[in-house]
């Protein structure tokens, strides 16, 4: 039986006979934000996906209570023979450290909770700037127009033609490490492609009638932009924005993996797994697999997440947004 | 459409001009002369080297001069000369260059073959084991950092198989194909196999989707009903008509990459010229740096004419806007 058959039967009769009442009830007006909420809620590896990014996010916020319960600092250095063998080599697992120790004898599961904090600020805030800097841009070009337009859209050619890693690499060697340089070259460098899209979105909106009424009404521009087309472009910023977080957190990894990361000791995924480089041909497994699967897990339970609110809100795959 | 490519080469022709603006601004300008000069002569210069360098690189000039002979150079095809190491920016490069090109291309056939097949059967048989099996796998894929799929693979193919007593790959290092092809071949498995399974997964999901979207279209039915075999239906109805973004991707991927496999290349030891730009960095090559991105950017600029020319051809209505 063809889909076409299928939709037309369900046309004539209806699913299921529904008292007067409860169907009075069902087509109550839910906000689009409401049926895209709800669908999200119906989404079972979404669901898990947030559990598992609350997890991560407890351990990062409760990384000292890891410690002390432990017993063992992040940066506390364990001497041969508790935490490097004879010939300075990290111990691997065992009953005193579970996941092993690193070059230094330091307990690498204390270090993980504690990279899991600059993984998470650097995901959430370089990505909250990236997305404010892109929708800031693609709104003014697509709206004004023109100059504006031209010029935007070239800065935006620009950014996507340099190759990001070695842009940011150069700029955080000229402007020194930190944690805000990084977040800051992160944030904005990335947004040209956000700027893109909210561009194209606009441009749609931007002659609808309703946006023709208020400009008649005498709405300035600044309204227009910000109160008639901004929340018509929420949906797709926020669609956006869930996929850009693992983006973002792998960038700041590679960032640390080349060197160029949050500076010493502080514990950071990248530069663990950069330093793991350096003794995994030495059998220390642990070191490289351990950091790795945090990293893993992160930017996958991220990306699920993001999958899932794309299918919740995407206005392509419904037509509920403009 | 000869116009619209006119006009595409002019506005690529501006973008990498912007290109060296930003990198003389940055690189020249944010150390500062000095600190141009220092970084160049290297660490161990004397003052009166310092001085011999800032003057040959006319530091000692106007800015603006500075931009001028930049680009005269750059027009004439060089780049300049790197005083680290003792050679033109250019022949640096030159070196590195096929090392990426091999990379790449290798890399980019795997994954081209995995992400298409494995978006095509996922397509057809939607919703089937096949397809929630290779969704995931793409989205897990996706979701892996080169690095540590790098990492991981040498690991196990390399420290584990070796010390098992199954030397089949090594852990670092590049044999060029004119020295011995086998080696060559050997040595450069493990970091294609790294970059096409990362890249993949994007295919995968693209052709998912893309066919998807074709598939439930009115002219698909009627070749379904002219009696065409489903293989026919599904490689020269639907895949044809849904190559298009594929494609795309498939150029601007290339583009970037050709520019330098930053992480491949830093993780297998392979000499290319992302490699060859984080060396530089850490030595403050500036000269080195500034050639690779401005190679890299040309590299993207060109992928995007490219594609942009592709789709003119295929969708006449492109060629208006």
């Amino acid at each position: 039986m063809s889909a076409s058959m299928n939709a037309a039967t369900a046309l004539v009769e209806p699913t299921a006979p529904v008292a007067e009442g409860e169907a009075a009830k069902k087509i109550e007006g839910k906000s689009p934000w409401r049926l895209g909420y709800e669908r999200l809620r119906r989404d079972r590896a979404a669901m898990i996906s947030v559990a598992v990014i609350v997890f991560i996010i407890l351990v990062a916020i409760f990384a000292p209570v890891i410690a002390a319960v432990i017993g063992h600092g992040p940066n506390e250095q364990f001497p041969a023979p508790i935490g490097v063998n004879s010939s300075g080599q990290p111990v691997g697992p065992s009953s005193t450290f579970w996941m092993g120790t690193d070059t230094l004898g330091r307990d690498v599961l204390v270090r993980i909770a504690y990279g899991a904090r600059i993984s998470l600020i650097v995901g959430f805030v370089a990505t909250i700037i990236t997305v404010v800097i892109g929708a800031a841009a693609g709104l003014a070009a697509a709206y004004f127009g023109g100059l504006v337009d031209s010029s935007l859209a070239r800065l935006m050619d620009w950014l996507l033609a340099i190759p990001f890693l070695l842009l940011a690499i150069s700029l955080v060697t000229i402007i020194g490490p930190g944690l805000p340089v990084l977040i800051i070259v992160i944030g904005f460098l990335g947004w040209a492609s956000v700027g893109r899209i909210v561009r194209g979105q606009v441009l749609t909106i931007k002659e609808k009638e309703y946006v023709e009424a208020a400009r008649s009404l005498g709405a300035g521009p600044w309204r227009i932009m910000f109160i008639d087309i901004l929340p018509n472009v929420i949906a797709p910023i926020i669609v956006y924005t869930s996929l850009l977080i693992p983006v973002t957190i792998v960038a700041e990894a590679s960032l640390s993996f080349l060197g160029v990361g949050i500076p010493a000791p502080t514990a950071d995924w990248g530069q663990m797994i950069a330093d793991a480089q350096t003794v995994y041909q030495y059998g220390a497994w642990w070191y490289l697999v351990f950091p790795s699967l945090a990293l893993l897990i992160t930017t996958l339970a991220f990306n699920i997440f993001g999958d899932g609110v794309r299918d919740a809100f995407d206005p392509r795959a419904d037509q509920l947004f403009v | 459409m000869a116009r619209f490519l006119v006009r595409r080469i002019f506005e690529g022709i501006i973008v990498l001009w912007l290109v060296t603006v930003g990198v003389f601004i940055i690189f020249y300008v944010g150390p500062g002369p000095k600190g141009v000069a220092r970084a160049l002569a290297g660490k161990s210069a004397t003052p009166q080297v310092v001085a011999a360098v800032s003057h040959r690189l006319l530091l000692d000039k106007p800015i603006w001069v500075q931009y001028g002979h930049f680009l005269w150079l750059l027009l004439h095809g060089n780049l300049g000369y790197s005083f680290y190491h003792d050679q033109s920016v250019n022949s640096i490069l030159a070196a590195a260059f096929p090392i990426t090109l091999s990379l790449v291309i290798g890399s980019a056939i795997l994954w081209v073959v995995m992400g298409v097949l494995s978006g095509v059967i996922s397509a057809v048989r939607s919703r089937s084991l096949a397809d929630r099996a290779f969704t995931g796998l793409a989205l897990f894929f996706y979701s892996m950092p080169t690095f540590v799929l790098g990492l991981l693979f040498l690991l196990v193919f390399y420290y584990e198989f070796t010390i098992h007593g199954l030397a089949l790959f090594p852990g670092s290092g590049y044999t060029p194909f004119t020295t011995n092809p086998f080696e060559w071949f050997r040595g450069l498995i493990l970091p294609w196999f790294t970059l096409a399974l990362v890249s993949a997964a994007t295919y995968t999901r693209l052709t998912r989707g893309s066919m998807l979207d074709v598939m439930g279209e009115d002219y698909i039915r009627t070749a379904r009903a002219k009696g065409l075999s489903e293989r026919r239906v599904i490689f020269r109805h639907s895949l044809r008509a849904a190559l298009t973004p594929i494609v795309t991707q498939f150029g601007l991927d290339v583009g970037i990459l050709l520019g330098g496999a930053v992480i491949t290349e830093q993780v297998f030891a392979l000499p290319g010229l992302g490699f060859t730009a984080v060396q530089a960095i850490t030595q403050q090559d500036l000269p080195v740096i500034i050639g690779v991105v401005i190679v890299a950017a040309a590299a993207v600029v060109v992928a995007n004419i490219v594609v942009d020319a592709f789709y003119a051809v295929l969708d006449p209505r492109v060629r208006l806007h």
